[in-house]
């Protein structure tokens, strides 16, 4: 019924070590971008307005794959702990905030990359406990990280420009003459390039962790002592985690404020946020791409349909939907740990397996 | 210069030349840590029980609060509201065990521990839409706790004890002792301990694990009752307080994740090291460190001690 690996033969090394060495996974993923970048824009998603789709599910359901993307790798694939994710993102925004205020001429892009190379730094920064400090103790130094930046996005007025609202706002800024960032610019535009932006990452960190440290990376998190003595060295395995992880946290961050929200303050960043993103990855599967991806959608898309049916098809209002869709997120986590506690990623597996057998099980 | 002098030298002057804010400074830190220790005492009890790493305790002391004084809102006399809270949380210790712990069995603790994630979120959510997210006070003087304050007289200026902080503390000291007995006396306390240290082997000689977790849940329910009457008191009851409850990590962090005097003692050192902080270097720094100068403290312990004070010894093999 389903496709097989069996039966495709390879003569080069060359075509070994592809990213998608199985011609089915090939056009599969052909058919997912092809629906991404030509089928949702045309079309949108059936029986919801174009705004919706766009504003409150496409775009920031590429964006926090970006999160869970980023925060798999330290979690999933490096096995260190993280609760300090909504606070990088936040460093992400900031940064790209002042980078744009220092140089107003510079592409905006070019100033989102750099944001995340901040982020990075910054992370390390704050990866440096994990060097001694393990498991659910790490929780404790993240904690740290969370609380000591969201203090300083509210105290260090340099951060905002000192201006009187406290927050960040982001203004229109051009590309090819066309405005793709701020209050005037088109959702659509937004869409694509953060979609871009997605596909690109993702194809970086599927082959960073497929290479030599995506290895050490997993070496680490089976065993660190084990890896230590097999040549490991934990210092540039588990830094390098943190600053590959808040790379991409850093992206997203400035990539939710300037391509999503247009604004931000310190509330867009607080602790809740990072167990969201952290529930992603749970839900998603650990140390999975294809998990990031299915975590991210399913958390944040669930709550916002609960939502958007409740009050249009039922008339509930907002206070009673919100509180159903965060004991409907509860509930999901208990039930998908009970059911799978690999995440979905797992679930997808194990529906590949059956279907191969489909319809003559044995 | 002048920095070196603000940071090394300013403080203790001020601390010196006004002992009598000083002291005041340190019996808030005492309380306030007393109360963090009473938060870190539920998750050291399931921890050591069960291995859980019960990350919805501070969802359970706001529960506890909230519920607390809605019952006594709709009209049910103060004390029968506290024998309501603590059915409530029979029944919730049961629901617990039966629909999450007993089908999460021998899974690793990092599961475990998003499943009380889950469990926080639920909480949340039930509690927002039952009893509503607005700010109530607690209800202490129905409860019979005593009111006003003592004031000490000294160094020309004068030292505030509110009674009911007075209070916190006694009854904080009163559950530690009892808890310890419980602990190392009664039949169910050596349970208790029997699991924490192997499940297996505490099944084999007729341990009922099932058993042993809602005794462990309740009993946390119980310490998160005390708790939330009296953060309430300190300041009102709302979500709010569950922040204060990510206060209580620091804690087990320095104490402990196994130790019930590591608990209160890690409590003291973060309530007193983050207040006199707060006070005397904080205005360098822009005030509002007590958010996360808990963390740094907590840090330094971890790079000397990764156990804890009291924690056991890790031993790692390959």
């Amino acid at each position: 019924m389903f496709y097989r690996e069996t039966g495709q033969f390879k003569s080069k090394y060359k075509e070994e070590l592809a990213a998608f060495p199985l011609a089915e996974d090939k056009v599969g993923i052909a058919i997912l971008l092809v629906i991404a970048y030509v089928f949702i824009p045309i079309f949108g998603i059936p029986g919801l307005s174009f705004e919706f789709t766009m504003g409150a599910i496409m775009i920031p359901v590429f964006i926090f794959t970006i999160t869970t993307l980023g925060l798999n790798i330290l979690l999933g694939f490096a096995g260190q702990i993280s609760l300090g994710t909504g606070a990088f993102m936040g460093v992400g925004a900031y940064s790209c905030y002042k980078i744009m205020t220092i140089f107003p001429d510079l592409n905006i892009i070019i100033c989102v990359i750099l944001s995340g190379l901040v982020t990075a730094i910054v992370g390390m920064i704050f990866g440096l406990p994990s060097l001694k400090i393990k498991g659910f103790y790490l929780i404790v130094a993240t904690l740290a990280a969370q609380f000591f930046l969201e203090w300083a996005f509210i105290r260090v007025a340099w951060l905002y420009n000192y201006n009187d609202s406290g927050g960040i706002e982001g203004t229109n800024k051009e590309m090819f003459g066309l405005i793709v960032s701020g209050p005037q610019s088109d959702a659509l535009t937004r869409y694509f390039i953060v979609l871009t932006l997605l596909v690109l990452l993702t194809w970086l960190a599927s082959n960073v962790i497929r290479g030599r440290i995506g290895r050490s990376w997993m070496m680490i998190r089976d065993m660190d002592i084990a890896a230590e003595l097999i040549g490991v060295r934990p210092l540039t395995a588990k830094l390098s985690a943190f600053a590959f992880s808040s790379f991409y946290i850093g992206i997203s961050g400035a990539l939710m404020v300037f391509f999503w929200l247009g604004a931000a303050e310190v509330e867009s960043f607080d602790v809740s946020h990072s167990f969201t993103y952290l529930f992603m990855v749970i839900i998603g599967g650990l140390g999975s791409i294809t998990g990031s991806y299915m975590g991210a959608a399913l958390v944040w898309v669930i709550p916002v349909l609960i939502k958007e049916i409740g009050k249009t098809a039922f008339g509930f209002d907002a206070f009673v939907m919100e509180n159903f869709s965060i004991i409907f997120l509860g509930v999901a986590i208990v039930v998908i740990l009970i059911v799978e506690p690999h995440g979905l990623a797992r679930l997808w597996q194990i529906t590949k397996q059956k279907l191969r057998l489909w319809p003559f099980p044995y | 210069m002048e920095i070196l002098y603000a940071i090394l030298i300013a403080p203790f002057v001020e601390m010196g030349s006004y002992p009598d804010l000083f002291i005041q400074a340190l019996w808030d830190g005492f309380v306030a840590g007393t109360l963090y220790g009473l938060i870190a005492l539920g998750f050291v009890l399931i921890f050591k029980a069960s291995g859980v790493f019960n990350f919805s305790q501070p969802i359970l002391v706001v529960l506890a609060a909230l519920s607390l004084v809605s019952f006594y809102k709709m009209g049910i006399p103060a004390w029968i509201s506290v024998i309501l809270v603590l059915i409530m949380f029979y029944v919730l210790a049961w629901l617990v065990e039966r629909l999450i712990l007993r089908q999460l069995v021998n899974q690793d603790g990092n599961i475990l521990f998003m499943s009380t994630i889950g469990l926080t979120f639920i909480i949340i959510g039930a509690a927002q839409w039952i009893f509503g997210g607005v700010p109530s006070a607690m209800i202490v003087n129905e409860l019979g706790f005593p009111n006003g304050s003592l004031e000490w007289p000294m160094f020309g200026g004068g030292v505030y004890f509110e009674m009911i902080d007075i209070s916190a503390a006694v009854i904080a000291v009163i559950m530690i002792v009892i808890l310890a007995v419980f602990f190392s006396k009664t039949k169910i306390g050596r349970g208790l301990r029997a699991v924490a240290d192997d499940h297996q082997a505490a099944l084999s000689v007729g341990i009922s694990l099932n058993q042993i977790w809602v005794i462990v849940w309740f009993v946390a329910g119980i310490v998160a009752l005390v708790t939330g009457i009296f953060w309430g008191a300190r300041s009102d009851v709302s979500f709010a307080l569950q922040i204060i409850g990510f206060k209580a990590l620091p804690v087990l962090i320095i104490g402990g994740f196994t130790s019930i005097q590591g608990a209160i003692i890690g409590g003291l050192i973060i309530g007193l090291g983050e207040k006199i902080f707060e006070i005397y270097w904080g205005p360098l720094l822009g005030s509002g460190v007590e958010g996360w100068f808990a963390y740094v403290i907590a840090l330094v312990f971890l790079l000397y001690r990764p156990q804890g004070l009291f924690g056991d010894k890790l031993i790692e093999r390959v």
